[in-house]
Parts: C-alpha cells; structure tokens; sequence
C-alpha cells in the first residue's frame, strides 16, 4: 500500500497476499488479500489482536506455513527471489541467512539439549564456509553485542541456565550469525517483564539501525508499535485497514478500528484516573466462508448501507486506509479531519 | 482511612530450596516482612518484575499458603484462625489465564454455582437464580449457562471467572494479571467491569499488574515489589507523580505510551534480576541501581515514611550520608 521511499526499490514487497484454510465447515479466509512494500534498515510493526492473521503473514514470508494453508500472492518478491516459486531449497538458503525470525518465547526456538556456543555456531556454519574457530568468534563478538557478560563462557551454558532476558537476548544474537538483511519479530518481548522488555527493543531497534537490516515486528502493543516503528500496519480480520508512517497513524488514525483501538488503552496524561476506558463492542467476525464489504462494520459506531460493498481505498500514500468514509468517520467522532 | 478491611503485619514467606541431588535446602525469602493496610472500596495495585513474591503474596491472602511469620487480618480477624471455608467467603480470586482457570468439562453454570453448592447455600431453586442474576452483573446472557468455557471468547471467559469469584458476595477480591492474557479491544471491557463492580458493591482489589498503565488508571495505592520486599508504598496520585525508589523511577521509565515522537527509553537498569536464594547484601537492588554507593552494599534501607506510605531507600534517610533533599535523575 504505502512507499515510503518511492524511489528505492524495496527489499520486500508484497501484493494482494491471501491464505485460505480448508476446514470441514468451509474455508477460512484468514488473510484477505493484504500489500506492503518494505525497504532497506526500515521497521514495519504490524499490530492487531488474536486471529487478525498477522503471524500468518510472518510465517507465509518465511515459507513456514503448515501444509493446509493455501499461499497465494500476485507478488512476494524478496530482492528479486520470487518467493511463491522458491523451491524448498531455495528458501533454506534464504531462512536463516538472509532472513532471519524471532519468536515469542525464547525456550521454544532454542534446544534444551544443546549449549548456546553450539547452537549459534550451527547458525553460521549452516551458510557459511567458516572454521568452527572462526564461527565461535563470532559468536562471542554477537552475544557481547546484545549486552551478554562474560561472553565466552556463556558458550558452553544450556537454555535453561538463563534468565528469559538473557534466552532472548541469545536469539537476537542467533538471528544476527549472518547478517540478514530482514528480521521478522512476532512478538519478541511479550513474554518479558517490563523493564526487560525496555532493553530488548532499544538493542532491536540500535542493531537494525546500526546493521541497516529491516525489520517486521508484529505485536499487540500499541506502546511498543509507537516507539519502535518507521510504519505500521494494522490489521483486522484479515485484512491491512490502515497504514503508513507511525507519526501520521498515531497523530491522526483514520481507520475507525485504529481509533477504537487506541481509546480503549489508558494513557497516562490523557486518560483520567478511573474514568470508563473506551471499548469495541462485539466480537471479530466469523472468516469462514465468503467475506464481503467491511469486516469491522458489525462492530463499528460508523456503520452504512455501502459497508457491504466493495471498500475503497482511501488516503494519500503513504498514510492509506480502508473505509467507505472519505475521513474515516472522523469529522463525525469530532476529530480534525 | 477507615479501619482497613486487610491488613498484613511483618509478613513473610520462606520456601526451603534443595539445589542439586545432595544440596542442603536453603531458604529463599519469597515474601520478605511485608506489612500492608487496605481500606475498604480501596484498590491495592501490586507491581515488580517476575519473581519478586507478587503471586506468593496472593496465595497467603487466599489462603492457600500459610506465612512463615507475620499475620494477615481481614476485618481485625487473623485469618490463620479461620478455616479455609470461612476465609473463601470473604476473599475471593480471579487469575490470568481464563483458560486454564474454567474446567473444560463443566458448564457456565456449574462453574459458576460451585461456590454455593461448596459452602451448601440455598437450594437448586435459589442457586440457579443466583447464577442468573451473577451472570447477569458481569454482562453475559442467560443463554450461556448450559454452554461449556471451550465455546466463549477469551473475554467471556474472564466475566464467567469474575462471576465466580463474586457469587460468594466476597469483601476482597484478589486479582492476579486479570487481563494480561486478553486482547486490547476485550481489556478495557473487563477493566471497566471491574470498576463498575467496585463502586456497586463496594469491592476491595488487590491488583497485581505488570501494565503500570493500567494500575495507574485503576488503583488508588500502589506498592512496589522487589525480591520480596515492599521497597515503595503510596497514594496511586504521589507514586506516579514522584515516584522515590530508584526502582520505580527505572519501572514507571519503561512505560510504553503510544507516543511517536519518544524512542524506547533506557531503564538504566543493567543487571538482570538477582538470584532470590542468594539476594545481594544490604539493599537488595543495588547491583541495578544508578545511585549505589558502597552504604547501599553494607547496610540494609529502613522503612521511611513519605507523605502517604513509605520508601526503603538510603537516598531518604535523613540519617544517611546519601540523604539527598531533592532526588533528580
């Protein structure tokens, strides 16, 4: 949808992605058709709550799609690699190497049978022609880059030796070994305390500065998608309903959903202590079956006859939005257009 | 305020730990002297990292483990007296995770009648009405009695878990990161629930959190936690404007309000979580600490008093060489 450099051709781009599910009552649509062009050293945080289909979106990107799933795309190009076409060996070169993920729970993508040293240095060797000297190195170059003591001896600990701040901080590290020049986040810092969390996105957000390597972070938080984010994404039910540069979705969200969204969290200095939090009544609709019109028009204050119909596009690049409201239903919320 | 409907004295908590096959068990100071009054209608929010005693601390209130030392005073009454029974009418729990928290196998109803048929109140006639009229007040309709928790939302599940909890009419209610597992569409909903319950019945919340927006929002005292220790105590109003412990200055830093135009802030907290079996001499917080000095290493911070509770702190202790008149970071 947005470009936030027109000019520079973008690492990932991606167009008119969908996955359905066959299940016995019917297929279930759980991405509808969602664009976005992602560029070099930039961060995309896609936010939504369970079941809007944003961490199918990473795992489709990453070919990890359990087998049910029906991939499809007009385009999901990689720097050139057509990643709908990619052989199954083509894409174990890209996993890995060019682009690397990092999961929610730091103890599920590491093995508990093996020491860290070995498990970061299967990472690089897995790629690259390196010497196992050579690959230890730069493991204890990685861990002290992402704030670990006494790197070297950490090489022969075992998972669950650390603390889950120190567990993710080695999965950052493993997911640097090659220098990818994409990270997908889904959730990175969920499972940690608050003050951790702090530290894992500054060092996130400092390393793929420092690295220029671009960044999918996908969360519920809308605190985190604030700080962290060049663009964001949000996501309903399937379907992209708004994006562009975080200042401008933040400053003024278009989408009804956004808006809702951003009332029902208390923010310290807007919200007065105690007063009623804003909500979004109803439930996320049922994507089994044909979708039509607006998913969230079951559930949202603004709702029309043309919210069955077909959806326009709304906005200027790179801010854009889904509504048949050419201002979101702004003006009738009393924000400024 | 008025007479406190909870009151901790001295509490504490210590679990003997073996480590290895052979080891000799050592102690870990779970909940660590923790005194605390709640008055009636109030919120208690409860904050501090994982592992710092916040849920050890909920299960002494319930009941469900007895303290090593100190007592705990519902009403005046020591509640190690009490059975079990009697203490359940009175405080009553809601948990994180409303799928774990519901049995699969019984229905909305059976879940939410157990306490009256446990504590043998009224007969089939009167329980079912009082299930309806429970349901009812938490905004679930009559039509999911006979359903089963796999078929509802993660939000109605909470409200069948808050319907539970207030059956039994209960003076307390102790809620354990009632929405931490729920999404931020479904969050608000059962937060302002909550709220509105506190103000009909007159609920009294213990509220363990690690969302410090929203302990801001809903609670009107505020204790910090910190390897087992209260290391700040006050009004929900002078806590978050002047914050004292350097630990809930470094906590209410890592807030992550939806503002743009701010970056990630720095903690300034280096050091991860101390080990609770061997906690670091004198104040327990001062490997993380930016203001340490070799006092803080030697010498444990007594309790100070502050306009509305207290901060363990040698930065104000007026007897301290660190006392310092204004604390500016």
């Amino acid at each position: 949808m947005s470009q936030l450099q027109e000019n520079a051709k973008p690492l990932l781009s991606v167009r008119g992605l969908t996955l359905d599910i066959p299940l016995a009552s019917g297929t279930l649509h759980a991405v509808r058709g969602i664009d976005f062009d992602l560029h070099k050293g930039e961060t995309l945080c896609i936010v939504g709550e369970s079941g809007s289909g944003k961490s199918l979106t990473s795992l489709a990107i990453m070919g990890l799609l359990e087998k049910n799933i029906r991939r499809s795309a007009q385009t999901l190009d990689f720097d050139g690699v057509d990643l709908i076409g990619a052989s199954k060996r083509q894409m174990r070169t890209l996993r890995g190497n060019r682009i690397a993920m990092i999961f929610q729970e730091p103890m599920t993508s590491l093995n508990p049978a093996y020491t860290i040293g070995d498990q970061l240095v299967e990472a690089l060797r897995l790629h690259r022609k390196v010497s196992n000297e050579e690959a230890r190195a730069r493991a204890v170059e990685l861990l002290e880059k992402v704030g670990i003591t006494a790197a070297a001896s950490r090489l022969g600990q075992y998972p669950h030796q650390l603390s889950g701040g120190l567990r993710q901080r080695v999965v950052i590290a493993m997911a640097l070994m090659c220098e990818p020049e994409l990270i997908i986040a889904d959730e990175p810092t969920t499972a940690l305390d608050v003050t951790i969390q702090a530290q894992i996105l500054s060092l996130l957000v400092d390393l793929t500065k420092e690295m220029d390597v671009a960044m999918i972070l996908i969360t519920h938080d809308l605190g985190v998608v604030a700080r962290v984010a060049d663009k964001v994404g949000v996501m309903y039910a399937g379907a992209l309903v708004e994006t562009g540069p975080a200042s401008e979705v933040f400053g003024a969200p278009m989408h009804p959903y956004t808006r809702g969204l951003l009332h029902c969290i208390p923010q310290p200095g807007k919200t007065k202590r105690g007063e009623k939090l804003g909500t979004i009544p109803g439930i996320v609709p049922s994507l089994i079956g044909e979708v039509q019109g607006c998913a969230f028009r079951t559930r949202c204050p603004h709702v029309v006859e043309a919210c069955r119909g077909e959806i326009p596009e709304r906005g200027t690049p790179p801010h854009e939005f889904l509504c048949v409201h050419a201002d979101g239903a702004r003006a009738a919320e009393g924000e400024p257009a | 305020m008025s007479a406190p409907v909870l009151e901790l004295k001295n509490v504490a908590k210590t679990y003997r730990v073996k480590q290895g096959l052979f080891g000799k068990p050592k102690p870990l100071k779970a909940v660590n002297d923790v005194s605390l009054k709640l008055g009636r209608g109030e919120v208690l929010g409860l904050v501090g990292e994982s592992g710092c005693g916040k849920s050890t601390l909920a299960k002494i209130l319930l009941g469900l483990e007895a303290p090593t030392e100190g007592q705990v005073l519902v009403d005046g009454d020591a509640i190690g007296g009490q059975d079990r029974l009697a203490l359940a009418k009175r405080i009553q729990p809601i948990f994180q995770d409303p799928y774990s928290s519901l049995n699969p196998r019984k229905t909305i109803s059976d879940i939410v009648s157990l306490p009256l048929r446990v504590h043998g109140v009224g007969d089939a006639e009167s329980r079912a009405k009082a299930v309806r009229e429970t349901l009812e007040l938490v905004g679930l309709p009559a039509r999911v009695l006979n359903t089963y928790p796999s078929q509802m939302s993660g939000g109605q599940r909470q409200r069948v878990a808050i319907a539970r909890a207030l059956i039994m009419r209960p003076e307390i209610v102790i809620c354990d990161e009632p929405t931490s597992a729920l999404d931020v569409s479904v969050q608000s909903q059962i937060l302002n629930l909550l709220n509105d319950l506190r103000d009909d019945f007159g609920l009294t919340y213990l509220f363990i959190s690690h969302d410090l927006a929203v302990i801001e929002h809903l609670a009107t005292r505020v204790a910090v936690m910190y390897l087992g220790r209260i290391v700040e105590e006050a009004d929900v109003e002078e806590l978050f404007a002047t914050p004292r412990h350097p630990y809930t200055r470094a906590l209410l830093n890592s807030v992550l309000t939806p503002d743009p135009s701010q970056g990630v802030p720095d903690t300034q907290l280096g050091a991860a979580y101390p080990n609770p079996i061997s906690p670091p001499s004198g104040c327990h917080f001062h490997p993380r600490c930016p203001f340490a000095q070799a006092e803080c290493k030697a010498k444990a911070p007594r309790p100070i008093p502050t306009a509305s509770g207290h901060v363990e702190c040698h930065l104000h202790d007026p007897e301290s060489t660190m006392y310092r008149e204004n604390l500016s970071v």
